[in-house]
């Protein structure tokens, strides 16, 4: 793959004083917008990887690029979203959305004038996310889930070029994050962007991802990469077939097998 | 509890403690230049309103003007301090160094400085409310959520878009918090610096009636006192919760 638009290659990264190595050797190679999910143990330094890719933290050896150019500073083109929602609570969940606009050039330039504009366009991206009729309520106002959606808005109201995720649906219930997987896949499917998700939810990985990757424990080192060739849109039906359990079911055996290592 | 009950608590509280002690002096016999009644408290407060009226305003005037030097020197420095983990590891220590000295040893420095008057008590009622302040507000700007800090980041905000978009809407509450401390703190900087070297404000009347033996007075004066700390206290409650309500939700939603 020639023309990786994120390209990790033999990536290392120490910790502190050199004692704690997180990641050891890690290449990845992510097409523009591909779907690909980072399974793993807890603590195998998944999110160290955002981290890497977004340029807040640099590697101890090894590159990192984004379309083709080395990452030596914080990419402005990402769009971020965690478990936690971190909205703020003094904002109203409009405000909140707009939030990265009032940052990111160009739009932080043409804020004030075409206001209206942005507002429309994040009370759209609501609409799509079913949080129509909620932009004036505060973040503390709204349930878990709904937080979470709002979240995602924020991550993606700057059309960003990639999306981090780290583990963005696991304090949610099972119902929820369901939901939130399709809410997801479609947004993903309207307007491909590039996605690195982090979870340690196998199903999630199955349900969402096209190329799906399995690191070992701390130092973490990818393990397995598995392509996900199920057929798209993925619905709640997709996650009763063979296919889907029979892939869910190989991840499992490969998480047992580096837990237990 | 109904809301009315609710309401009428702390009235209560305070009209029992008075009840208590004036009826503990009665039935001990206590000599009124140890421990005078309440009652006799409040009757001396009214013979001498208008002394205790004019020491009351310059007491009030020393300590809000303490306070505000204390606000905007607390604010800029807990900003400064809060801004960075080096200053803050840079400065703690000699911001609780300052903190634990007592003020009250201050006062003659000051008075050698300034001369006997408002300007020590002024500066006193400063020194000693600014504290708060600083810890709060470099509190609230040193605890931003990494998550958030790194969301932030990655849109490419600077340094001052993250203090103004988040640092400084997030420590709100906290320098709220740390004014309702910080003005009874000036309170006790100032009556403090009057008892010692003033020859006006409640402090100033306080010890020459205590001079006198006139009991009843110094006790009006204390009462005076603790009433205008409880209403500044309160003032600066409301102006709390006005303005940063998001940060006392009630228990609505999730």
């Amino acid at each position: 793959m020639a023309d990786a638009f994120v390209d990790l290659d033999r990536v290392t990264l120490r910790y502190g004083m050199g004692d704690t190595l997180a990641l050891d050797e890690t290449s990845i190679k992510i097409a523009r917008g591909e779907f690909i999910a980072v399974v793993g143990p807890s603590g195998c330094g998944k999110s160290t990887l955002l981290k890497l890719v977004s340029g807040l933290v640099r590697p101890s050896s090894g590159n990192v690029l984004v379309d083709n150019k080395e990452v030596d500073g914080p990419l402005k083109i990402v769009g971020m979203a965690f478990q936690n929602p971190t909205l703020l609570p003094w904002r109203t969940t409009l405000k909140n959305i707009l939030l990265p606009l009032e940052i990111v050039e160009p739009h932080r330039k043409n804020f004030r004038k075409n206001k209206d504009m942005y507002i429309q366009r994040a009370k759209d991206l609501l609409a799509t996310v079913g949080l129509s009729g909620f932009e004036d309520k505060f973040p503390w106002q709204l349930s878990g889930g709904m937080q979470q959606r709002a979240s995602l808005c924020r991550s993606l109201i700057h059309e960003p070029d990639l999306l981090m995720l780290d583990e963005p649906f696991g304090a949610l219930d099972a119902f929820t994050r369901e939901e939130l997987w399709a809410i997801l896949q479609e947004l993903w499917t309207k307007r491909p962007f590039t996605v690195i998700l982090v979870t340690h939810d196998l199903r999630e990985a199955a349900y969402l991802a096209d190329t799906i990757y399995v690191m070992s424990k701390r130092p973490g080192q990818v393990v397995e990469m598995r392509r996900n060739t199920l057929p798209r849109p993925r619905t709640l039906e997709t996650t009763f077939t063979e296919e889907y359990t029979t892939l869910v079911h190989e991840l499992r055996e490969h998480i047992s097998a580096v837990r237990a290592a | 509890m109904t809301p009315t009950f609710r309401k009428s608590v702390p009235w209560l509280t305070s009209i029992g403690l008075f009840v208590v002690w004036e009826l503990g002096c009665l039935l001990l016999q206590v000599p009124e230049y140890i421990l005078p009644r309440p009652s006799a408290s409040i009757m001396a407060g009214w013979e001498f309103r208008d002394a205790i009226w004019m020491h009351a305003v310059q007491t009030l005037y020393t300590t809000v003007v303490g306070f505000g030097i204390a606000v905007v020197f607390g604010v800029l420095l807990g900003v400064f301090v809060g801004s960075s983990k080096a200053i803050y590891d840079a400065l703690n220590p000699l911001l609780i160094g300052f903190n634990a000295v007592p003020k009250v040893a201050v006062v003659p420095v000051l008075v050698m400085w300034f001369g006997i008057g408002t300007v020590p008590a002024v500066l006193t009622a400063f020194l000693i409310s600014f504290f708060p302040i600083v810890v709060n507000v470099a509190t609230g700007l040193a605890t931003l959520e990494p998550e958030l800090r790194d969301v932030l980041r990655s849109l490419g905000a600077k340094r001052r878009d993250i203090l103004f978009k988040v640092g400084f809407p997030r420590s709100l509450p906290f320098f709220f918090a740390s004014l309702k401390v910080a003005i009874t703190l000036a309170f006790v900087g100032s009556v403090m610096a009057e008892t010692v070297a003033s020859n006006a404000g409640v402090g100033y009347l306080m010890m020459s009636a205590s001079s006198r033996f006139q009991m009843p007075l110094v006790f009006a004066g204390l009462l005076v006192i603790a009433a205008m700390g409880i209403i500044m206290y309160e003032l600066f409650s409301v102006i709390e919760r006005r303005s940063t309500q998001w940060a006392h939700r009630g228990q609505q939603g999730a």
